[in-house]
């Protein structure tokens, strides 16, 4: 049985890196199809200016028309995977420092936008399934619909509008207060500039998580287990507590993990909207500005990150399920 | 008024939601240059009865440039769902039908695609299209038809499985016979809900990418480019800027979502139960 | 009764010597009454029509203290919903009919939520009915860490000589033998007057299906009232006092166990066919199929398939009393 569990890690793992392979690939080809050649389209930027020769040379190797394009990915992959991700055209740095900054900010958005969309929804998913058809489930339901169907960026507008332009309450942008050194930034600065990024998207992320709670909340209520436990007298509280819970956790917890790529995507518009100085903004950035070396470097970052959060989920659900666990398989 | 049943409410709901957005495209197509009419005698003029969403800064009515933006944006989306949606349904046959080779390829680029975030996506084909108006066509096209192919995979196994077209099979029946006669009737109920359904995150992911300032032009106002210009006068409080476009975005979406749910409803046998 | 019956019927024999002592009980009022219960459900034509599917149309059975009563019908004819409406737990889309009482008294919709799983306890047809992800033994407690109720539990394995262990082990665990002695003791947790088994031996083979019946007959003889519904007529007759037969939406004979020792003392010409079916009496098959319940027949819905229906089947017929049972047909003497 272990040794079941054993091939079962190695064989998702394997999957997984041939998954981020592929995407470097695919990348890289987008990149190398793109008709804007980037070091064209940034040859006023002071970032080439100060580079040196050897730093050129290589962006030339990557970029150039005279090596075939298998030769230019091979050489920018080993550069990659030795931790060389190349130097960003608009920001003047090496790629894996201008990441690792970015990343810092925008997995603290991130991490508090996942948490709270991800309790709200559940209990709002349980809430929901549990009192079918009636006036809670309606509202709930609305919810959703509404929230799905309103685009993240409009609502960080509305969002700013009120809280930051009409109230004052919270700033209108970046992550931490302008004209402050680096050093005096305390925690709680940087909590307060966030709030309103993290509000979005937590408001937006819990629609999805909701509605699949919801859904099989349902599911639940109608199994027979559920029905024979009404049989047996239980009711509400009692009812989820022993019945519903544990059964709805597990695809719930699942699900929440294995939704990280829509976090990232709705961070993407929220930062933007908030200047706040993320991953996702550097993307668009890196967009706009035909940074490749980045936007590739952050493509790659942001896949590992939904690989990951894909992997822990399946191989949570061999934790948590006694089924899995102790190996007795489906019967 | 005797009271509807469910099913008669549905049709309703339906019937309202189509004549909406048909109204927007027709009214939007006509309205092109009325859309880009600057008037400065008239700029920054906050909500009133003339101007019922205010004017902007260079004196547009922002009415008519909220439904020229939002047929834009309807128009792109069908598109781009319509292929999605046959990219999807092509994709689902062969995944289910052509072995397991084929459907093993398919499922990795399924994975593949889910695995970068969708807008980081739809930013990497517009770099790689150039930017423009194709770049998004195209990057909404080629990545909205994983969750369908799944679904039309799924519908085709297990149809394959069920005893009756097994039985066809064995009485000789040609394949196309049996995929025309035996499935298709009950294919394209779920494809057709499927592709409703695709609507709605072809035209959010669309506004969101244009909002971003990828794709369109400005001479081309579509909704995401008229909000991200009012984004920049949000903070001098000309609030009508961002709310009526946004607010009329929301309501489009939501009638395709409303659209896409009560199709599903009269066309799901499950519906019989009330 | 031929001797080659096992334990169940000896048990029915000893306790047909204490007769005098259910008569006494019988005076009282049944545990369970059901006159005229009826089920349907709302559903979508074609169109935009709305009609309504009667599951169960007319339905009468009455359980007495002490008493083993089986609802015999076919596969599929929806008699496990008779359960759920009397539990009261029937789907939203389902409208029920008639009356029920429980030791005289109405049982409301607000009563049986009291009684349920205390005085009323349902044992399930298989261990679909238990939570996948909760072990067996708090599962049977109903969560309870109670010193009391663990005692409890442990004399209830005890009796079923299940080992204490099992108490840890998940549903998918079980074997299929420890199956129906687990489902059972969730009926001993409380002190039931009333136990209503659903179709307690599906695909069992003969031996472990008797041992089933067996155990419900155990309850019956410990006082409490047991509604077994079951496909399976020879089993029934093996273990219950009476059997009531359930035909396309209504029951169309209650009668005795000992009415079925002959085809003549039986009432209903389907019974009669049933009787005919079993495999002592020659195995003769039944023409026709039982009626969709979209398509009955006005009046008598064995009318299609019986060999003495004539004109007058069409009409209403009565649930009447004749020799000691009771029947619906006219003809019945």
């Amino acid at each position: 049985m272990n040794r079941q569990r054993a091939v079962f890690l190695v064989k998702n793992i394997l999957r997984v890196l041939l998954l981020v392979i592929c995407v470097s690939i695919v990348t890289f080809a987008l990149m190398k199809a793109s008709p804007v050649d980037p070091l064209q389209a940034n040859v006023g930027q002071a970032a080439l200016g100060s580079m040196s020769r050897e730093q050129k040379e290589k962006l030339q190797e990557y970029w150039g028309v005279d090596t075939p394009p298998v030769e230019q990915y091979l050489s920018w992959a080993e550069d990659f995977i030795r931790g060389d991700m190349g130097i960003s055209l608009l920001y003047r740095q090496p790629v894996a420092s201008v990441i690792a900054v970015k990343l810092a900010n925008s997995l603290f958005l991130m991490a508090m936008a996942w948490v709270i969309s991800g309790i709200l929804g559940f209990a709002l998913g349980v809430i929901s399934g549990m009192n079918r058809g009636r006036p809670a489930d309606k509202v709930i339901r609305g919810y959703c619909l509404l929230i799905s169907s309103t685009p993240v960026f409009w609502l960080a507008l509305l969002l700013l509008m009120v809280f930051g332009v009409w109230l004052g309450i919270f700033p209108i942008g970046l992550s931490v207060p302008i004209g402050v050194e680096a050093g005096g930034v305390t925690f709680a600065d940087r909590l307060y500039h966030a709030v309103l990024p993290a509000l979005t998207l937590s408001i937006t992320g819990v629609s999805n998580i909701a509605l699949h709670t919801r859904e099989k909340m349902i599911d639940i209520m109608e199994s027979d287990y559920v029905l024979f436990a009404r049989m047996r007298g239980e009711t509400g509280w009692r009812l989820f507590k022993y019945y519903g819970f544990r059964n709805v956790l597990f695809p719930a917890v699942t699900l929440q993990f294995a939704s990280i790529s829509e976090i990232f995507g709705g961070s993407v518009l929220v930062e933007q909207v908030f200047s706040y100085p993320g991953l996702g903004q550097a993307a668009v950035s890196a967009g706009l500005g035909s940074d490749m070396p980045l936007l590739m470097a952050i493509t790659i970052v942001s896949a590992l990150f939904v690989f990951g959060g894909n992997l822990t989920a399946n191989l949570l659900y061999g934790v948590i399920d006694p089924r899995v666990r102790r190996g007795g398989g489906t019967k | 008024m005797r009271k509807l049943n469910r099913r008669q409410r549905v049709l309703l709901g339906l019937g309202f939601s189509a004549a909406f957005l048909i109204v927007v495209c027709i009214w939007g197509s006509l309205g092109t240059e009325a859309a880009r009419a600057t008037d400065f005698s008239r700029k920054n003029i906050p909500p009133c009865l003339q101007y019922p969403f205010g004017t902007d800064w260079l004196g547009r009515d922002m009415l008519v440039r909220t439904v020229k933006g939002l047929s834009i944006s309807i128009l792109i989306g069908i598109t781009a769902a319509a292929v999605s949606a046959v990219i999807a349904l092509l994709l689902g046959i062969a995944s289910a039908t052509m072995g397991k080779a084929v459907d093993s390829v398919i499922s990795f680029v399924i994975d593949l695609i889910m695995g970068v975030p969708h807008i980081l996506l739809l930013i990497l084909i517009s770099v790689a299209m150039g930017k423009g108006l194709k770049g998004v066509i195209v990057g909404v096209a080629v990545t909205h038809w994983p969750s369908l192919a799944r679904l039309i995979r799924a519908e085709v196994l297990q149809l394959k499985e069920m005893p009756y077209i097994k039985i066809a099979g064995k009485l000789g029946k040609s394949r196309w016979y049996i995929a025309v006669k035996h499935m298709l009737p009950h294919l394209l109920p779920q494809f057709i809900v499927g592709l409703v359904l695709l609507f709605p995150h072809a035209i959010l992911h669309e506004s969101s990418i244009t909002f971003l300032g990828f794709g369109l032009s400005t001479e081309q106002p579509a909704i995401g480019i008229v909000l991200s210009e009012a984004m920049k006068y949000l903070v001098t409080g000309k609030w009508w800027l961002a709310l009526f476009p946004g607010l009329f975005l929301v309501v489009t979406v939501v009638l395709f979502y409303v659209m896409g749910q009560s199709l599903r409803k009269l066309l799901d046998p499950g519906s019989v139960h009330q | 009764m031929s001797g080659k019956k096992g334990n169940t019927s000896d048990s029915r024999k000893n306790r047909s010597d204490e007769q005098t002592m259910r008569d006494v009980q019988r005076e009282d009022a049944p545990v369970l009454k059901i006159e005229h219960m009826s089920i349907s459900f709302t559903q979508y034509d074609r169109g935009m029509h709305q009609t309504s599917l009667p599951v169960i149309r007319d339905l009468d059975v009455e359980v007495h203290g002490g008493e083993m009563v089986a609802v015999v019908g076919s596969s599929g004819s929806g008699k496990s919903l008779l359960a759920h409406g009397v539990m009261g737990v029937l789907p939203y889309n389902a409208d029920m009919g008639g009356r029920i009482t429980y030791c005289g008294e109405e049982l409301a919709k607000e009563r049986i939520k009291k009684l349920r799983g205390r005085e009323i306890v349902l044992v399930p047809q298989s261990i679909a009915y238990l939570n996948p992800l909760m072990k067996i033994g708090p599962q049977i407690r109903r969560g309870s860490k109670a010193t009391e109720a663990r005692k409890k539990l442990r004399g209830i394995f005890r009796r079923y000589e299940l080992d204490a262990g099992v108490e840890e082990l998940y549903p998918f665990e079980l074997s299929g033998g420890m199956n129906r002695r687990v489902l059972i003791s969730t009926a001993l947790m409380e002190e039931p007057k009333l136990v209503i088994a659903d179709e307690p031996t599906p695909g069992l083979d003969l031996a472990v299906a008797k041992r089933a019946m067996a155990h419900f007959r155990e309850l019956a003889d410990m006082g409490a009232g047991v509604l077994v519904i079951t496909h399976d007529l020879e089993l029934a007759l093996e273990v219950a006092d009476r059997i009531a037969v359930f035909y396309a939406g209504t029951t169309v004979e209650e009668a005795s166990v000992q009415d079925f020792e002959h085809e003549e003392t039986l009432r209903h010409p389907y019974t009669k066919a049933l009787w005919r079916a079993m495999p002592r009496h020659g195995f003769q098959y039944i023409e026709g199929t039982q009626p969709y319940v979209k398509n009955l027949p006005t009046g008598c819905s064995f009318a299609p398939r019986c060999p003495h229906c004539g004109a007058e089947c069409a009409g209403e017929i009565d649930y009447r009393i004749v020799r000691g049972g009771k029947v619906r047909c006219i003809r019945a003497e």
